[in-house]
């Protein structure tokens, strides 16, 4: 008696503040956001430009949301930065949904897996609002473009050719990746292994992929053990920001400077120690404020019409220059430019920025 | 009648007692069942892979899994006052993430400082989980995933999204954890100066005695004049303190300091003890098993990848082991239970 | 100390009807309303009101038999690597050839059988508690999860699939209609049935519960097996709502169902809380996160927030407890 009681009045008042809602909503001139393609939010306002990051306190990715917000502002809107605390797909689902809510006119998204989010991006694309991917991609299905921070297979190559310059040209070498299922890395690897299938690294055997999964420790133990299994290792390949970090401290603990040699994509801040040090004598990767920043403006293009994702397309992206769109697969991108490679002439100036 | 029984029950013990006495013997030694354990584990490995048993691999052990060792130490006391603590995790982060940005800014501060800046910071978080176990009587496992969750927030508020590299530590600080004494690494020091306190105060203290009173029958331990409350505070305080020690090691060791560090560290420790023999139940947990299953988790973490076992299979068989370990435990603690019934003259 | 009394039906008195726990969840679940919509435009819209159900309802199934294995003073942390690992399953075997139909029940009966092995191990071994059981069995079955799919996602569902996690029937997700389904079933079985009552007499007093006849063991294998199915009915309506799998899914929903549970009222000491509650909490949570992220709150400021609400809302009553036994003094 007494929890029908409860159950019956928690309804009532669950459908009253419910309908109360939807009569608010017949008022609301802002219209639904499924199915109407007006999603350009109430007329007047400021348009609003978001990016999704794969997950918060990452200091790259706050500089590519910076870099975002930079151009936004600067062609005079409203960004909306958000990130997840887990660097998770469904996480990025429900933010996904958040800003379809508020009607933006725009999403740029770094995302956690390429396929998980497209049916959530594509509900944003069908309420009117411009979806483009950067740095990590998604499938071709649920984005319009993707803004690349440098052609993958630039990166895979010059990474190959660099470790394989500071080894003297023959011994072996091993892979220190992300997540087993992290899409830039196994692009990246993919070309690593393709340009070692030329002839001229007939010496150069890689030996192992391991996976320190973005994590300090496991980064750390996973370095350890291939620096024991294979005792005549001579160089690491870390295309991922912790796992070199945690590989160039590995290797001063255990005082094998030179003797094994270190290169791949960290971030300046990071890797500053072991360059000087000379651990690792060189390394790449790229300014992540230009890629927010020509997300930025590939965004507002998308919106104002000047181009609408395809082959060939044309824009200008304010500091930048003009870019042109390209093929990528079954979709299309915008490249950034070359990786940029960090030694020790220009690490000091490096260091502070990001 | 009851003359009969009493003889028969006599009998019984007096045959039984002879055969069951030796296997009794061993099976005292619980964590008997975990070092055959360890010790079968490493030798497989060993035969796939002979750098295993190596002074430097089993250094890389010992310094890896110290950090986990001090943890499980705390752990131990939460878990044997029927508690958990799902926060330490992000306690460790929030020390580490202080202690990291205060010798970015300050340079020339002693490491000694810094480490007391982190054990300070992990204290309160300690206190304020004891406050709310022991004062508002919170259930443990609600305060500490709540607490979690605010000290994970303030890691990344204090951050302020940047994480402290490996060129703002000075050497003295990265020193803390590479540093070493006799040729003997200092976290392992640390690690084993931990346990000597911890064991005197667990067998030789009376506070460290009413730790498992208060475990075993929390009501009859407060009828008793035990002042449970002010106890279950100190456990979580010493917790915290713990933890905020490991934190500032953490840092220390791999010289950076993120927001997302030691993410779900707290399911691994809390499998070290588990492993080592603490029942959740409370009342029950020796350090000698703990630390054995901080090793043997240890020993997983470094050996897997050293035997080139697949990635993906490195879950499956971690969680494996795990199970078979406490099932190994359990049949051992059934034949005990059980020696000992039948040794009892009725 | 917690009094563990079983409480006789108390007469209904209009005060002590409005003083319990659920009746705070509902004032608190006002208050978001309240609080959200005046934080941003776009909160009371029915039409993104309904759209936020969809995004917080998948893991709700599983606080269902959650409820239950709490109540009996339990916990199971591996229900999110059996949503992991039926789904990877499913779309494994549909990947093969198997037809879509024939892989969405596979998938509901690994999610059984998960649980089952679950309440096998730990009624067989009681020397095992639940947390060390479901603890091994959750790096287990997310193991499988990895061994079979290791880096690969699995997708590529039929159309028909899309319309779990993302239909409408008449305007309303299908999610919601299934989710309270469900929610009505669960509640019929907690209060209506023998079986609840039996549930309430073991996490009270479970060796009573024993020798008053109770099959214990009977009841603690069904609680697990049905949060291993609705971990798998969870799997269905994530997979969709992704359109893809791969096996780190799900990760960190066991916190938040038991945070949910708990929240809802449901005490961890077993034997007291009601399924209301947690359907309660399972709006409240859903609600408050949804209007957050609405005015964009980072994720930092969130996760203190959500911390903050379950202390306080659970250190509520237990300080009106102390003060009232205080003034009685």
């Amino acid at each position: 008696m007494k929890k029908f009681f409860g159950i019956f009045l928690t309804a009532v008042m669950l459908v009253a503040v419910l309908s109360a809602c939807g009569g608010k909503n017949d008022g609301n001139s802002g219209g639904q956001a499924s199915g109407s393609p007006a999603a350009g939010g109430d007329s007047g306002a400021k348009k609003k430009f978001a990016i999704i990051y794969k997950n918060t306190g990452n200091p790259y990715g706050e500089k590519e949301m910076e870099g975002y917000k930079n151009a936004i502002e600067e062609l005079g809107y409203e960004a909306i930065l958000k990130a997840p605390d887990q660097p998770t797909a469904e996480a990025q689902i429900t933010m996904i949904d958040e800003l379809i809510s508020q009607k933006v006119n725009a999403l740029a998204i770094v995302g956690n897996d390429p396929d998980a989010l497209q049916p959530a991006l594509e509900k944003a694309m069908n309420a009117g609002i411009k979806v483009l991917s950067l740095d990590s991609a998604v499938n071709a299905e649920s984005r319009m473009l993707h803004i690349n921070q440098a052609d993958p297979e630039r990166i895979g190559r010059t990474l190959v050719q660099g470790i394989v310059e500071m080894i003297g040209g023959s011994g072996e070498i091993a892979i220190l990746s992300a997540t087993s299922q992290a899409t830039n890395q196994n692009l990246w690897i993919d070309w690593m292994k393709k340009e070692l299938e030329d002839p001229k690294y007939a010496d150069v055997k890689l030996v192992k992929v391991a996976y320190g999964d973005d994590l300090r420790d496991k980064s750390v133990s996973e370095t350890e053990a291939l620096l024991k299994s294979y005792p005549n290792l001579k160089g690491i390949i870390s295309p991922t920001t912790v796992g070199v970090a945690a590989a160039g401290k590995v290797l001063t603990d255990k005082g094998l400077t030179g003797k094994v040699q270190l290169t791949g994509l960290g971030l300046p801040s990071e890797m500053a120690e072991y360059i000087q040090s000379g651990v690792c004598q060189w390394m790449y990767l790229w300014n992540p404020l230009d890629v927010g920043y020509l997300s930025g403006y590939a965004a507002d293009a998308l919106v104002n019409g000047t181009i609408t994702g395809a082959v060939g397309d044309k824009f200008t992206a304010g500091k930048l220059g003009e870019k042109e769109i390209i093929a990528d697969g079954d979709g299309t991108q915008v490249m950034l430019g070359d990786p940029f490679k960090f030694d020790a002439s220009n690490i000091a100036e490096w260091k502070d920025v990001y | 009648m009851k003359q009969a029984a009493t003889n028969s029950a006599a009998l019984q013990g007096a045959g039984h007692d002879k055969s069951g006495s030796l296997s009794a013997n061993i099976a005292k030694f619980r964590e008997l069942g975990l070092l055959l354990f360890i010790v079968i584990l490493s030798v497989g490995v060993q035969l796939r892979n002979p750098s295993f048993l190596t002074w430097e691999n089993i250094s890389d052990i010992a310094t890896n899994t110290a950090i986990l060792s001090i943890l499980a130490v705390g752990m131990m006391l939460v878990i044997i006052t029927r508690g958990i603590d799902l926060s330490i995790g992000a306690t460790l982060a929030l020390s580490g993430m202080v202690s990291a940005l205060t010798v970015s800014q300050y340079p020339d501060l002693h490491p000694l400082l810094a480490v007391g800046v982190g054990v300070g910071v992990g204290l309160v978080c300690g206190v304020v989980i004891g406050f709310l176990v022991s004062w508002i009587n919170i259930l443990p496992i609600i305060a500490t995933l709540g607490m979690m969750n605010v000290f994970r927030g303030l890691t990344f508020e204090t951050s302020g999204g940047k994480w402290v590299s490996a060129h703002q530590m000075p050497e003295s600080f990265k020193a803390i954890a590479t540093g070493s004494v006799f040729g003997i690494n200092n976290l392992i020091l640390i690690a084993i100066a931990i346990y000597i306190v911890a064991y005197y105060f667990v067998s030789h203290t009376r506070t460290g005695r009413r730790v498992y009173a208060i475990g075993s029958n929390p009501e009859s331990a407060e009828i008793s004049g035990i002042r449970t409350g002010r106890i279950l505070w100190l456990v979580y305080s010493i917790m915290g303190g713990l933890s905020g020690l490991a934190g500032v090691l953490w840092v220390s060791k791999f010289a950076s300091a993120q927001g997302d560090t030691a993410s779900g560290y707290e399911l691994s420790v809390i499998a070290a003890c588990v492993l080592g023999g603490v029942s959740i139940a409370g009342g029950v947990g020796k350090l000698s098993g703990v630390i054995l299953g901080a090793v043997l988790l240890g020993i997983l973490n470094n050996a897997l990848p050293m035997i080139n076992v697949s990635p993906f299979w490195q879950n499956f068989i971690q969680g494996s082991i795990i199970l078979i370990a406490v099932l190994v435990n359990a049949l051992v603690k059934r034949g005990i239970d059980r020696n000992n019934l039948m040794r009892r003259k009725i | 100390m917690e009094q563990r009394l079983i409480a006789n039906k108390k007469e209904l008195t209009l005060k002590g009807f409005f003083l319990q726990w659920e009746w705070l969840l509902v004032l608190l679940l006002i208050g978001v309303f309240v609080m959200n919509s005046n934080l941003s435009e776009y909160f009371l819209d029915s039409a993104n009101l309904r759209d936020a159900t969809m995004g917080f309802l998948d893991k709700a199934f599983i606080v269902l038999p959650m409820v239950f294995i709490i109540l009996l003073g339990d916990i199971d942390i591996s229900v999110a690597s059996i949503v992991a690992l039926s789904s990877v399953i499913m779309a494994d075997l549909y990947n093969h050839g198997v037809p879509m139909e024939l892989a969405v029940i596979i998938c509901l009966a690994v999610g059984t059988i998960c649980g089952w092995v679950n309440g096998l191990l730990i009624v067989k071994y009681k020397e095992l508690s639940a947390v060390i059981v479901t603890l091994a069995t959750m790096i287990i079955y997310r193991g499988i999860a990895y061994i079979l799919l290791e880096d690969q996602a699995s997708g590529k569902f039929p159309s028909w699939f899309k319309f779990l996690g993302w239909g409408y029937v008449g305007g309303i997700p299908f999610i919601l209609i299934a989710f309270v389904f469900f929610a009505v079933v669960f509640w019929i079985l907690l209060h209506k049935t023998t079986f609840g009552r039996m549930v309430y007499a073991m996490g009270n007093n479970a060796t009573a519960a024993r020798f008053s006849g109770i099959q214990v063991d009977k009841i603690k294998i069904i609680v697990f097996t049905l949060a291993g199915l609705m971990s798998a009915i969870t799997a269905l309506f994530l997979t969709s709502r992704m359109g893809s799998t791969r096996p780190n899914i799900a990760m960190g929903y066991e916190l938040e169902v038991i945070a949910m549970v708990v929240l809802g009222g449901v005490s961890t000491a077993g034997g007291k809380g009601r399924m209301i509650g947690a359907i309660l909490a399972v709006f409240l949570i859903g609600f408050l996160r949804y209007g957050l992220g609405l005015v964009n709150v980072s994720a930092q400021m969130l996760l203190i927030i959500m911390g903050v609400l379950l202390i306080v809302s659970v250190a509520i009553p237990q300080l009106k407890q102390r003060f009232a036994y205080a003034r009685r003094k």
